[in-house]
């Protein structure tokens, strides 16, 4: 196994293998798309599979490194590897990538090889994104991320897609054009090096890093997205088709969370320091601010977008208490907020297929024509409330752990997503699922089919299998998480 | 420390029967559903007492079964401990829910008239609730058998799961949904207390593990921590307090007592089951657990036994105007629980758990009685149109009899026995804040035997109401407003009933759990509370006497009826019971009278002190409130209004750009251009 280059093939494969699906061309062959992008993304993901089975948790080095020079004038290689905090997310993806294959496998009629081949190429491009040592080559893939989930929008979303396709793609871009500033910056600093180790041991002045840390800090905000940066995501979530819905708040959101792990916290730990008080505001403004503003929300699908910005509230909260307990517990939240994320989102979407309605007041009593959904959905509903024995509990749990040992106010005003994540979840749960059935609509619903029950299930066994045991997913991050707290704690001006 | 080779198997026994209920109910039907929970609760059962002989012999039990995690060098473990404290609740909470199983079984046998007509989820309903109640008895058992305060915190938040699905288990129903919505809101705002209790454990001790918590005990209460600067508290102090903010949800402890009465609108074997015998004292378990720190700060006990005393004597008083059968013992329920609470402040953790065993069975016997009473009406649940029962069904009356006898205190039955010790102890008490606990807990006594006693004459004596037109029909029926309204299933109540006694399946539990229910207290109380029983599993600090004084008194279960028939408590509840007699069957005209007299303090009790109204007000529409105003003028107004779309004006000609993605095939070219960005930057730049 050693002798594959097992983060080129995560990369590689799925987009070659969507190229192949875009080559079936038009909807015709879609018969033929349809099994060769769920093929492809299997093989995604097994190749991803020796990478959890063969890393090794004692050592926070770059494992599976690749290295091959790419651009020898500037010093820039195809540089891959990965360590404690990004392999998982590569696991993730791959994983999310044949869910979303399947659960667009009906509904898209329309441009089905293009559609399918989308999701491909940008499952691949993630995997670059997770696993890039190189800044070019980052860049590049970050960047190159934005147009399939532009166009994901833009060519299969709602009636106002253009308006959000467009919202998305300013807000992230400009985001971006900051950091590719920092990026030149850090290279000539470095002495003409792209090279992200490199760059972790560079010495900064504190003034210098606190700009190259706000610098960082708009790029990846705009994609976590933080308060008050967030009000691209309900508009994408709720024009996006399914598929990219599940993809956005699953994979897409994680990428700004783990730029902070490894641009923001290594390359300037003085100034994350320095900022830490700013950078628990806004955690916490989202944990809260949002959590009520997802209260009033009568779309269903802006409801679970605003919960995913609180609870990603939780993971830059965990990120900047500098303790472990935060750390790793805000790196469990991201896996589990994609299965649970995802999860609600394909719960939106079984019954968008049919009711062509994402408004809740369109609902009711959707338990008496599909107990079997109603259980997923009630099962996903307590995972986002953070019900114990859900992968939901896990990483709020450790994070507020980690807040109270940071300060008990932090942690008092984190916990406060115990009420607020429930009150909004379960509100929701209630005037959709339960009481009497509210018109014809709800009454000639049909429960979910072997393909929807499969899907949900799959989800269902990693938010009950994360749950009650978390810690496959808690060792492999022990030592890279140690490292970089230690690198953090230590002045480099 | 090593592990019981049957412990593992006393919750997974529950829980299999749970799963295969709950998984494959169709296949197995209504008979295998509650042949295999039953069973598995009764292997649990008969398992808790092979270990209770275990450890009656001396042993204890504690041991990880696996680590759920680590971090922060903290290693998060799934474990048992069992002692004497642990294997009692063990067996009360598998032999009340045997009972109930069984119960269910006849209480739910035509649960499809419940449903709508066409309702998919009412189809395997039967087999539904089965696993619930299963599944309920392994997150109980996960509870009260944890080594660990993370452990402890998954069970407290199952149980309040399956208490959420359970109370809206007729899911149809707009009163159900509310109420379980309800409950689990204000069982959050409970945990969120708790979860910083454990917060700060973890945090100052470096472990959840019991033993190496209560070993660091003396560290805690040596920590002083500043959460308002310039003014120290001693850090065992807030670390409790937070904790008993979780038990006031659980155990539904004033302000936090909302959500019980509202759960009545689940079935009644869950109301019995989860909402009087065991889910609600969990949080009676857990100080009673954690006396090795209660007892370390007095700010703590001060506050338990004032929250206790509260709860014990207000939630008292509504229940005298409650006239729905389940409300009045569920108002009897919470101010039993602030009895125990009471006990606690009082640090007489071994009365207070003596009071949550006796309390299980007589009060699990009021609920099914309530409820076999409820089959026989075919859902009535309003006591103004009972009446004259007792003679339609004696072996319900009789067993009702016996509980409320229990639960006013009667000697010699169970609730004698453990409310005088909890009485008594508070009256030795130390704690500041006890004298008034023990003044408004006495008064308690006089409202307890009162309505438990108007329970019994409303429902089974006196006049036959059950021919008359339906009561909410009359006017000034105070169960008009709102949703508070009462949980009545209106179906299959067409014209006048003619009661009869329920089936063998709902009568023998019934009995089995009045068996305890009178002769548990005199049996129990010797070894419980003075006998060494709980042995090191509870802690008393020296400087906390009531217990050790009231050893010194005590001579046996006969010589404390004796004593008990010359203090106060005793004809307290004597002229409770005797008021309510004289007002319901000797002049049933005089609370129409009274009610009319008394004007605001009648609706001061009726709107249950307003606490639902101000609630409902306050929190839930200052919250929709807060959240719109964020919403519009946060989000909307301010965000994207001045900052995203003034600055997008531009919005409108990149538009234009954009609408080609309508017209067809750029995404293609968008494809290609991503390769191509890296094809053609590599042969760019490696040219020269």
């Amino acid at each position: 196994m050693s002798g594959l280059p097992l983060l080129s093939l995560a990369i590689w494969l799925p987009i070659v293998g969507g190229l192949l699906v875009l080559a079936t061309g038009s909807d015709r062959n879609a018969g033929l798309a349809r099994p060769l992008a769920l093929v492809v993304a299997v093989a995604g993901f097994l190749v991803t599979i020796p990478l959890y089975t063969g890393f090794d948790n004692g050592t926070s080095a770059m494992q599976f490194e690749e290295l091959r020079p790419w651009i020898q004038r500037f010093n820039i290689n195809y540089q891959l590897g990965v360590d404690g905090i990004s392999v998982l997310f590569i696991l993730l993806n791959s994983f999310i990538t044949p869910l979303v294959v399947l659960a667009g496998w009906k509904v898209i009629e329309e441009k089905v090889a293009q559609y399918m081949a989308a999701f491909l190429i940008m499952s691949g491009l993630m995997n670059g994104i997770f696993s890039s040592l190189d800044a070019v080559l980052f860049y590049v893939f970050f960047e190159a991320s934005l147009i399939p989930m532009y166009i994901i929008i833009g060519a299969w979303g709602g009636p106002n897609r253009v308006y959000a396709a467009f919202k998305f793609f300013l807000y992230t871009l400009l985001g971006s054009l900051l950091m590719l500033v920092a990026l030149i910056w850090l290279f000539f600093q470095s002495g003409f090096s792209f090279n992200l180790l490199d760059w972790h041991a560079l010495r900064i002045p504190l003034a210098a890093q606190i700009l190259l840390f706000l610098a960082f800090l708009v790029a990846f905000a705009v994609k976590v997205p933080m308060w008050p940066v967030h009000t691209w995501l309900p508009d994408a979530h709720v024009e996006a088709p399914t598929g990219g819905s599940v993809v956005l708040a699953a994979i897409m959101l994680k990428l700004g969370a783990y730029g902070f792990l490894r641009f923001s916290l290594p390359i300037a730990p003085d100034a994350s320091r320095e900022l830490a008080w700013l950078m628990i505001a806004l955690s916490l403004t989202a944990v809260v601010y949002i959590g009520f503003v997802a209260l009033v929300q009568a779309d269903m699908k802006k409801l679970i977008a605003y919960s995913s910005i609180s609870h990603m509230g939780f993971v830059t909260l965990g990120f900047f208490i500098f303790n472990s307990l935060g750390v790793e517990g805000a790196l469990v939240q991201m896996i589990s907020h994609g299965f649970v994320s995802g999860a609600m989102f394909l719960c939106v979407g079984v019954l968008y297929d049919r009711v062509h309605s994402r408004q809740i007041a369109d609902y009711g009593g959707v338990v008496h024509t599909m107990p079997k959904f109603a259980a997923f959905m009630v099962l996903f509903a307590m995972a986002n409330s953070g019900l114990p024995a859900t992968s939901g509990f896990v990483g709020e749990f450790m994070v507020i752990l980690g807040a109270v040992q940071y300060n008990f106010w932090i942690g008092f005003a984190a916990a406060t997503t115990l009420i607020l994540g429930a009150a909004y979840t379960l509100w929701m749960v209630k005037r959709v699922m339960f009481g009497a059935v509210a018109n014809h609509h709800v009454a000639e619903l049909t429960d979910i089919n072997a393909r929807e029950f499969a899907i949900l299930g799959i989800l269902a066994l990693c938010v009950l299998g994360m749950g009650l045991y978390p810690l496959p997913f808690t060792e492999v991050m022990h030592a890279s998480v140690d490292n970089l707290l230690k690198h953090v704690a230590v002045p480099k001006l | 420390m090593e592990m019981h080779p049957y412990a593992l198997w006393v919750p997974l026994a529950p829980l299999f029967g749970a799963l295969v209920a709950g998984l494959f109910g169709q296949t197995i039907g209504r008979a295998g559903a509650h042949w295999i929970t039953s069973l598995g609760v009764a292997v649990s059962l008969a398992l808790s007492w092979l270990i209770f002989q275990d450890v009656d012999a001396g042993k204890i039990y504690n041991a990880a079964v696996y680590t759920w995690a680590t971090s922060g060098g903290i290693s998060f473990q799934v474990g048992f401990l069992i002692d004497k404290l642990t294997v009692t609740m063990m067996l009360v909470v598998t032999f009340v829910s045997l009972m109930v199983h069984i119960y269910t079984i006849g209480y739910m046998a035509h649960d499809e008239d419940n449903w709508p007509t066409d309702s998919l989820a009412g189809k395997n309903s039967y087999q539904r609730f089965f696993a619930y109640i299963s599944l309920f008895t392994f997150s109980m058992l996960m509870l009260v058998m944890s080594n660990n305060f993370l452990q402890l915190f998954f069970g407290w938040e199952a149980v309040g799961l399956v208490s959420y699905l359970l109370i809206g288990f007729w899911s149809s129903r707009p009163t159900a949904i509310y109420a379980n919505l309800k409950a689990f809101l204000v069982n959050r705002v409970g945990d969120f207390g708790f979860l910083l209790g454990i917060g700060l454990i973890a945090a100052y001790c470096g472990s959840l593990n019991y033993g190496d918590v209560f070993a660091l005990s003396q560290k805690l209460a040596s920590t002083h921590i500043e959460l308002i600067p310039g003014s120290p508290w001693l850090l065992v102090s807030v670390v409790c307090i937070c904790l008993f903010i979780g038990a006031m949800g659980k155990s539904a402890q004033f302000p936090l007592h909302v959500w019980l009465p509202d759960s009545m609108e689940g079935p009644t074997p869950i109301s019995a089951l989860i909402h009087a015998a065991t889910m609600v004292t969990a949080g009676i378990f857990m100080v009673s657990r954690m006396s090795p720190l209660f007892e370390l700060s007095d700010a703590a006990l001060s506050f338990v036994i004032v929250i206790g005393a509260i709860t014990a004597f207000f939630m008292a008083l509504i229940a005298i105007v409650q006239t729905d059968i389940k409300r009045v013992v569920a108002y009897s329920t919470l101010s039993q629980l602030g009895y125990m609470t009471t006990a606690l402040g009082a640090s007489a953790y071994s009365a207070a758990m003596f009071h949550l065993a006796t309390h299980a069975f007589f009060k699990a016997v009021l609920f099914l009685g309530a409820g076999s009473v409820i089959i026989a009406m075919h859902h009535e649940q309003d006591m103004r149109r009972m009446g004259g029962l007792r003679k339609y069904m004696p072996i319900t009356y009789l067993t009702v009899l016996i509980g409320a006898l229990a639960n006013a205190g009667f000697p010699p039955f169970a609730g004698f026995f453990s409310k005088d010790s909890i009485i008594e102890a508070v009256h030795l008490s130390t704690t500041t804040g006890a004298g008034f606990a023990y003044a408004l807990i006495l008064a308690g006594v006089f409202v307890g035997g009162f309505y438990s006693f108007r329970l019994v004459f409303f429902a089974f004596h006196g006049k036959e109401r059950f021919r008359e037109a339906p009561a909410h029909e009359a006017p000034g029926g105070h169960d008009a407003h709102g949703h508070d309204a009462h949980g009545h299933d209106d179906h299959g109540h067409h014209g006048p009933v003619e009661p009869k006694e329920s089936p063998w399946v709902v009568t023998v539990p019934l009995v089995l759990l009045a068996i305890p229910s009178v002769i548990a207290g005199w049996a129990m109380i010797g070894p419980a509370l003075f006998g060494n029983y709980f042995g090191g599993a509870i802690f008393i600090a020296p400087e906390h006497p009531a217990i050790a004084s009231m050893k010194a008194g005590f001579h046996g279960a006969f010589g404390m009826i004796t004593h008990g028939l010359m203090t106060p408590p005793f004809w307290l509840a004597l002229a409770g019971a005797a008021t309510a007699w004289y007002l319901y069957i000797a002049r049933p005209d005089l609370p129409a009278v009274i009610k009319q007299k008394s004007g605001v303090l009648a609706r001061i009790l009726e709107e249950k002190y307003g606490f639902d109204r101000f609630n409902d007000w306050f929190f839930a529409g200052g919250a929709r409130l807060l959240g719109r105003g964020l919403w519009k003028g946060g989000d909307q107004a301010l965000i994207d209004g001045l900052a995203v779309n003034g600055s997008a004006k531009v919005v409108g000609w990149i538009a234009s750009i954009v609408r080609l993605f309508q017209s067809g095939y750029i995404y293609q070219y968008a494809f290609s251009m991503i390769i191509g960005v890296f094809v053609l930057l590599t042969l760019w730049m490696n040219r020269a």
